[in-house]
């Protein structure tokens, strides 16, 4: 059985203007356009554009926030200082594992969820999407605490509720070693942010067409069959919107690390090695190098997910 | 215009001619604010004191200060400065010089730890205010089972040995945070070293003593410590408060902490969650040694207080300093937020003597005190410390070593930190 999905709907154009030309109600709509999306245009170009563009510049200098006096331009050299840092490399590699556990996590759990406010009852489907929506209404740092406390040795319960399992005792110190630091900040983050991914994975699932399941169903296709076979295929452009937006959002992960582990044990993620250069440290110029390399990499993200896998960010929308 | 701005959002009655002082403090039990009222008034309209509370973590409130202060915040008259950021705000032109009349009259009578960490470059930049110590409890009944004389001077390796003879907890503070540096500072200090063995406001020129004779016993102590198999589990992410609850618990033994532990259990017995007879088989004593014979050099805290060089009204700010840190003030303050005070007077105050058994052990404790190293580049040292010499499981002789090349190419602009 091969996939099925709708045909691609033929785009018609109006039949009042011939082609190439553009009537003088489009040129008026266009000017309107810009009228209305021009204002937030600029703003955006203010308060995203000027500070990376700042911070671009900042990173070509050797610039001390309480030495004001002492700064010098040094080119490229902060960059070279960062990418030449093993901590540099191994903030990567913790980020992108992060990255990878969550969101692949995410995404199962997240589908799970999707499938069951599309499936739950009417009555009790309201009740159902608010009480999935609580964790991601929890701000992060709050989200993180509580996570802290309930693995902390002296606060927490988790040890006493959990001694049963092998490898944790009443004496399992979590945010003493690497590894179980990360998986206590994986499971945190898993926690806060499965709902938006659910959240936007609903939307893909409402947008697949009825009547293709029904079409499934006449030619004998399991549940199985149709979920793979009509579902999926249908929803691809939802499922990596929400793999595009959550990637993007994993890889700056910052308040989890900063509250339960303040960086120990090897768990600094990139934002967190920003944070130290820029304010800790106020090594503006060499933070800059950082928070500049940084966004490259969100930035090559996104262009992977939009060329690489062809993500229609307008799809998402349900605007097709 | 900013300060009249603040002044009228600050509102709540009294002359609006008045000249508001923007005071920065540390979170406390609310001891400041009411000294900052009661200046307030006794200035009899002179200034109005209007308090701001920062962040809880010494390192935050430097974070919000030095983003403030680099921005020339004309609000900033009045600051609660931790002692090891002094030098860095001092060095960035930061704080408005002291009166040096002033500045005779503010260290009389102030125990000597406390004057050096109010100090940079051989001046005094901010006014001492209350000066902390770390004391070195221990439950009567363990020391006494374990055959330990505490009214001599013990070393780590004896409370070692006590803690394991008694099975009992060895409590320090082995978190990678501010904590660390002050253990590991102690221990140099107190092994006859410093951090910083060559000082310099260049950071090229900083040279380090970490792979001193010094650093490297001190390495070993911190190594043998937290190796013993007394410190109870999780050592590597216990803090002062972590040490605290220990110290409460049945199988405490020792700790290093500061004198906020002792009204903390008092608080606890008031609520009813310990029983009187834990505070009451708490011991204290000056802190330990690392080698029998040399004496401890136990860490010093507490808070100075600085003026915001931007700030308009820089004379009413330092007369205010000087009614904020007046005798009675520290006594009040000690008494009510168990803060202990800078001047040596306040601790022969019956009343402090009643509520604090061992206020002489703290004042004492004060005067062989030790600061951290004072530098302007002092969130890399001690940033590079924390970094290297946590888990304090794993240091090692060569710790030094790592520790003193990464510093220095951290403060030479080769390395991230």
């Amino acid at each position: 059985m091969t996939q099925t999905t709708l045909p691609p709907v033929e785009k018609t154009q109006p039949v009042s203007s011939p082609r190439g030309t553009i009537s003088d109600r489009a040129r008026a709509e266009r000017k309107l356009g810009w009228l209305l999306a021009g204002p937030a245009f600029v703003v955006m170009l203010l308060v995203t554009a000027y500070p990376i563009l700042q911070a671009v510049y900042y990173s070509l200098f050797s610039y001390r926030l309480t030495d004001p006096e002492n700064r010098s331009f040094n080119g490229l050299s902060n960059y070279w200082v960062v990418l030449t840092d093993p901590l540099w490399w191994q903030s990567v590699g913790v980020t992108l594992l992060i990255t990878v556990i969550t969101v692949a996590v995410e995404l199962v759990l997240g589908f799970a969820l999707a499938l069951v406010m599309v499936k739950a009852l009417a009555s009790l489907r309201p009740v159902v999407r608010a009480a999935i929506l609580i964790p991601y209404a929890v701000i992060t740092v709050v989200s993180a605490f509580a996570w802290q406390f309930a693995f902390n040795l002296t606060t927490g319960f988790v040890n006493s509720w959990f001694a049963w399992l092998p490898g944790v005792s009443d004496t399992t110190d979590w945010f003493g070693g690497t590894g179980t630091s990360l998986f206590v900040i994986c499971l945190a983050e898993i926690w806060k942010t499965t709902p938006f991914i659910s959240l936007l994975l609903l939307a893909g699932l409402a947008q697949v067409p009825e009547v293709l399941q029904e079409a499934a169903k006449v030619d004998g296709a399991t549940r199985w069959q149709r979920m793979w076979r009509v579902t999926i295929p249908n929803m691809k452009a939802a499922v990596m919107v929400a793999l595009l937006f959550r990637t993007l959002d994993a890889f700056r992960v910052f308040d989890s690390i900063y509250i339960m582990t303040a960086g120990a044990n090897g768990t600094e993620s990139v934002s967190f090695l920003a944070y130290r250069q820029t304010i800790a440290r106020v090594e503006i110029g060499l933070g800059s190098a950082v928070s500049v390399l940084l966004f490259l990499a969100v930035v090559l993200i996104a262009f992977l997910f939009i060329k690489g896998f062809k993500v229609d960010l307008a799809q998402a929308r349900g605007d097709r | 215009m900013v300060s009249s701005t603040l002044a009228a959002c600050g509102g709540g009655g009294g002359n609006s001619a008045t000249p508001v002082l923007n005071w920065y403090i540390n979170p406390d039990s609310g001891g400041q604010q009411t000294i900052a009222d009661r200046c307030s008034e006794e200035s009899g309209g002179a200034y109005r004191i209007a308090v701001s509370i920062l962040p809880r973590e010494s390192s935050a409130q430097r974070e919000q200060l030095v983003r403030r202060l680099a921005a020339n915040d004309a609000s900033i008259d009045l600051i609660s400065l931790d002692p090891p950021y002094i030098p860095e705000f001092a060095q960035a032109g930061f704080l408005a010089p002291v009166p040096s009349d002033l500045a005779e009259r503010v260290t009389e009578g102030v125990v000597q730890s406390s004057i050096e960490g109010a100090t940079w470059d051989d001046e005094l930049v901010t006014v001492p205010f209350w000066a902390n110590t770390q004391l070195l409890w221990y439950r009567k009944s363990v020391a006494e089972a374990a055959g330990l004389d505490m009214t001599q001077p013990v070393t780590w390796d004896q409370l070692v040995e006590a803690a394991q003879a008694t099975d009992t907890i060895l409590s320090a503070q082995g978190r990678r945070a501010e904590s660390l540096t002050v253990w590991f500072n102690a221990l140099i200090e107190s092994a006859g070293g410093s951090v910083i063995a060559e000082n310099s406001t260049d950071p090229d020129q900083i040279q380090l003593g970490l792979t001193d004779e010094a650093g490297v016993r001190a390495a070993e102590v911190m190594a043998t410590v937290a190796n013993s198999g007394v410190v109870g589990a999780a050592f590597s992410t216990a803090s002062e408060d972590t040490s605290a609850t220990q110290f409460e618990s049945d199988d405490a033994g020792f700790m290093v902490n500061w004198p906020f532990v002792w009204s903390r259990a008092l608080s606890a017995v008031e609520a009813g969650t310990l029983d009187q007879s834990v505070p009451d088989d708490y011991g204290w004593t000056i802190y330990p040694a690392v080698d029998e014979g040399t004496p401890a050099a136990p860490p010093y805290g507490g808070i100075n207080l600085g003026v915001g060089a931007f700030s308009n009204h820089v004379d009413l700010a330092y007369q205010a300093t000087e009614c904020i840190t007046s005798d009675e003030n520290q006594a009040e303050y000690m008494i009510t937020n168990g803060n202990p005070a800078s001047s040596v007077a306040v601790y022969d105050d019956p009343d402090v003597q009643e509520a604090f058994p061992m206020a002489d052990t703290i004042r004492d404790s004060l005067e062989a005190a030790a600061p951290r190293p004072q530098t302007p580049y002092y969130s890399e040292v001690s940033g590079g410390i924390q970094r290297e010499y946590h888990p304090p499981s794993s240091v090692t002789p060569e710790t030094g070593q790592r520790a003193q090349e990464l510093i220095g190419e951290v403060l030479r602009g080769e390395q991230l930190l």
